[in-house]
């Protein structure tokens, strides 16, 4: 029992992320990894509320937009209202990270279904595609923000 | 069981399951039916004239759209649960944390996808 203790202490580890060179597709490959987390707990959760609240009626749809929509320009800085305030400012800056982790989700999980088929490994292709995504996913949360609000 | 051999042999004398390629290919399904559905909402959603209740309501209860939303509920829950299941297997490594945190997620998605499809069934069928 000691032995088996002392060999997997002792297995060999394989270089970990402070050993690379850090370069567009790590940054891509982790960040597929980090967005879709956010999309599992932040997307999924704010889509169950919203489903939740449209199938309560419009006082519970008024609740829902109230806090996940709220108008940052008229917020209520007086007395306990505040901290109201910050969670609502917390949860615009929330949404705006959902929406960009789905943009980057979606952009790097096309490239899967590209890599998937072999292709896109030459080093200068990777490394062009890794850029673009994650440029693309910026650009178009920004879009899509745009979109929404100049409506 | 036989304990003949090194643990290594062991395994290898035993093959594959054959079925190791399941997981990644409904990752792969469900990832392409998020896509589409996915593409298909946030293009539809864009175009509403406002998101006040009415009209999201309205637009929710079309036959069409409710297909959509529930397909697209249907493949994310899937999706996050087995995209999920990576992640913990990769960084929870003791025995009943991660039986735990696993049995946490299966019970979670499945909540999850029913109270979402139950809330979409309740717009659809104009009950609420």
């Amino acid at each position: 029992m000691a032995n088996a203790a002392n060999r997997a202490i002792n297995r060999p580890l394989s270089p970990h992320l402070q050993i690379w060179r850090w370069g567009p597709h790590m940054a891509v490959s982790i960040l597929h990894r980090v967005s879709g987390v956010i999309l599992s707990i932040g997307g999924l959760g704010v889509l169950l509320w919203w489903l939740g609240a449209l199938a309560g009626g419009p006082d519970a749809y008024a609740t829902f937009t109230g806090w996940m929509w709220a108008d940052l320009a008229h917020l209520d800085w007086h007395g306990g209202a505040i901290v109201a305030s910050l969670v609502k400012i917390v949860l615009k800056l929330t949404l705006i990270a959902i929406s960009w982790a789905f943009f980057e989700h979606t952009l790097s999980g096309v490239r899967h279904f590209v890599l998937d088929t072999g292709a896109g490994y030459d080093l200068d292709t990777n490394k062009a595609w890794s850029v673009a995504i994650l440029v693309l996913g910026v650009v178009l949360t920004a879009a899509f923000w745009a979109l929404l609000l100049l409506k | 069981m036989t304990t003949k051999g090194t643990s290594i042999g062991r395994v290898r004398g035993l093959g594959s399951a054959r079925h190791g390629a399941r997981q990644w290919l409904l990752e792969r399904f469900t990832g392409l039916a998020s896509l589409f559905t996915s593409l298909y909402l946030l293009v539809s959603l864009v175009m509403l004239s406002d998101l006040q209740y009415a009209t999201v309501r309205e637009w929710i209860a079309q036959p069409l759209v409710a297909t959509v939303l529930a397909l697209f509920v249907i493949a994310n829950f899937w999706h996050t649960r087995l995209g999920l299941q990576m992640v913990i297997e990769d960084y929870v490594h003791e025995g009943a944390n991660k039986f735990a945190t696993l049995a946490l997620l299966n019970l979670a998605v499945f909540a999850g996808a029913a109270y979402g499809l139950l809330c979409i069934l309740r717009l659809a069928l104009g009950v609420a």
